[in-house]
């Protein structure tokens, strides 16, 4: 295809907090501090700036990209920011990936920043607007629906219970006790107390779902000549994929991510996997809501339909398991602070793959990883395949 | 690497802080207002609605028979414009009790969303309606409902000209 091939060489992150006291900026600038420190690169060493964040309302500021340029660096350089909802955490390490395999650059920084505790007191508001404004928001739809029907279509469809569905959100909880910036890890969490937790709208209970966070993540990217001389462990990125379902979303089968499957082909054509289930050896899926993680695990052909679960119930999704799922706690667990959540997971599977997760380090030496991301009007796919 | 530089800490606020003022902060609201046009297709929809009728689209390529309707199918991206009246009757294709109010208020009796697929349209087209007139714990995914509608000198040409849908 003509396309050169990208590393990551350095990663770093700001804790996930529920309500920070630093600005967007200031988030993005520890973030963007960190990751440059990783690999001991100046602000003068990078080529361009991808920059991914949410959608303005919450933040109250118009040209929001154009705002934190300042905190993420991009003082005089090439800049851009991308914005796909929940899929962009995924979406801008592809974007800076293509910045870089176009040849056009050799050294892009990768930022994504979210400060949600902004629009207050609950940053749900800021999410009505996703629905139709003249079918759908006269009848005060709230955005928990969205993934109440969806989880029930998913449930129902299969057979599969709420009480094997909150063994994700246990797994991923218990993951996050490890990671180091987490908001909500839990060594202890059962199934009973995520059945036990209040019901939102039922069959969603408050321990399903993701917390609300604020928090940035950076990473750095390079093309091959480059990232040698930066790093003796290079980690590549050797496929991604994204793709959009339709917007009519009361249209769609929603007991099936299409998109992701669309994505993940993609994906995984570009890195010649002809076999996921064996040649994936880490995964991280989107898992703002519990049963999200499995419908994403079967759109990324890492589990037959309706089947994802078992890798739960037969101990594979451990980090001793056969396919560790979510090994940093997922978003579930460290927090989901939207854009930035995207990137935790390409900056875990980073960590991961060199061998460089401290507590939550995967034994046997994993040689690839894939993440992926969903969003925009719960229709988008972002994948990113990753390897030795 | 240096690894003590990967996770950086940050200042964590407890909610408290914003009313005991221990932090410093600014507050404001906006007065956004908008005119949407319903567009061509939606707006034969609403005129529809307001005669009682829900209204759907057919593609003229793949056949399909959408709802809501549209001016084109967005699978063979061809142009649409035949529009029919559907029946006002249909199956819960999903639903959730909701305990939570779009401002994130607590409510003690759940508001009852659903997708419900629409007699006439194609397999699995579905509109976002609520449901009334059940118990809560009897409504259940593959139920037939019908449109309960407001009285016809009520109707705005509005979706909330069907109050909800009801066991059939
Ligand atoms: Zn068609």
């Amino acid at each position: 295809m003509g396309l050169r091939k990208v590393a990551v060489v350095g990663a770093g992150m700001t804790q996930f907090v529920r309500r920070a006291q630093e600005t967007p900026k200031e988030l993005a600038f520890k973030a963007t501090r960190a990751a440059l420190d990783s690999c001991e690169l100046s602000i003068q060493d990078i080529d361009a700036i991808c920059l991914g964040t949410a959608p303005d309302t919450f933040d109250g500021i118009h040209m929001n990209g154009e705002y934190l340029s300042d905190g993420v660096g991009a003082l005089g350089k090439p800049y851009i920011r991308s914005y796909v909802g929940g899929g962009t955490g995924v979406f801008v390490p592809i974007q800076g990936w293509y910045h870089v395999a176009s040849g056009l650059f050799d050294l892009v920084l990768v930022v994504a920043e979210e400060k949600m505790s902004s629009y207050y007191p609950h940053p749900q508001g800021a999410f009505l607007t996703i629905f139709d404004h003249t079918t759908e928001r006269p009848l005060k739809p709230n955005l928990l629906w969205i993934f109440a029907l969806e989880m029930n279509r998913y449930m129902a469809t299969y057979g599969i219970s709420k009480e094997d569905i909150a063994q994700v959100s246990v797994l991923h909880k218990r993951n996050a006790a490890d990671h180091p910036a987490a908001l909500l890890g839990d060594k202890k969490i059962t199934v009973q107390d995520v059945l036990n937790s209040e019901v939102l709208a039922w069959p969603v209970q408050r321990l399903d779902v993701s917390p609300v966070s604020d928090g940035a993540v950076a990473i750095v990217l390079a093309a091959e000549h480059v990232a040698r001389r930066i790093t003796d462990k290079p980690i590549w990125i050797e496929g991604v994929g994204w793709s959009l379902d339709t917007a009519y979303w009361t249209n769609r089968d929603l007991a099936y991510p299409r998109y992701v499957e669309v994505a993940a082909k993609m994906a995984y054509e570009m890195a010649g996997i002809k076999e996921p289930r064996k040649e994936i050896h880490i995964a991280e899926p989107y898992d703002p809501f519990d049963y999200k993680a499995l419908h994403h695990l079967e759109g990324l052909q890492l589990a037959d339909r309706g089947k994802a679960i078992e890798l739960y119930l037969n101990g594979s999704a451990k980090r001793d398991g056969n396919l560790p799922i979510c090994p940093s706690g997922g978003l579930l667990g460290v927090g989901n602070p939207i854009a930035a959540a995207g990137l935790m997971k390409i900056a875990e599977l980073f960590w991961q793959l060199r061998g460089e997760a401290d507590g939550r380090q995967i034994p046997g030496s994993p040689q690839k990883g894939i993440a992926q991301a969903w969003g925009d009007l719960m229709q988008v796919g972002t994948v990113v395949i990753m390897g030795k | 690497m240096n690894a003590k530089n990967r996770y950086y800490p940050i200042n964590s606020l407890p909610e408290s802080a914003f009313q005991d003022g221990s932090i410093l902060f600014s507050f404001d609201t906006f007065n956004t207002r908008y005119a949407w046009d319903c567009g061509v297709a939606i707006g034969e929809y609403l005129a529809g609605l307001r005669e009682g009728k829900i209204i759907g689209s057919t593609c003229p390529k793949c056949h399909r028979t959408m709802v809501p309707p549209r001016l084109f199918c967005e699978w063979c991206y061809q142009p649409v414009h035949h529009f029919l009246p559907l029946l006002d009757t249909g199956t819960i294709l999903t639903f959730s009790l909701c305990y939570v109010s779009w401002d994130v208020q607590r409510i003690t009796e759940p508001e009852i969303p659903a997708v419900i697929a629409i007699d006439g349209a194609s397999k699995n087209h579905g509109i976002l309606h609520k449901i009334g007139e059940i118990e809560p714990e009897k409504v259940h995914i593959g139920m037939r409902v019908r449109a309960l509608w407001k009285a016809p000198e009520d109707r705005t040409g509005d979706i909330t000209d069907i109050l909800y849908f009801k066991p059939e």
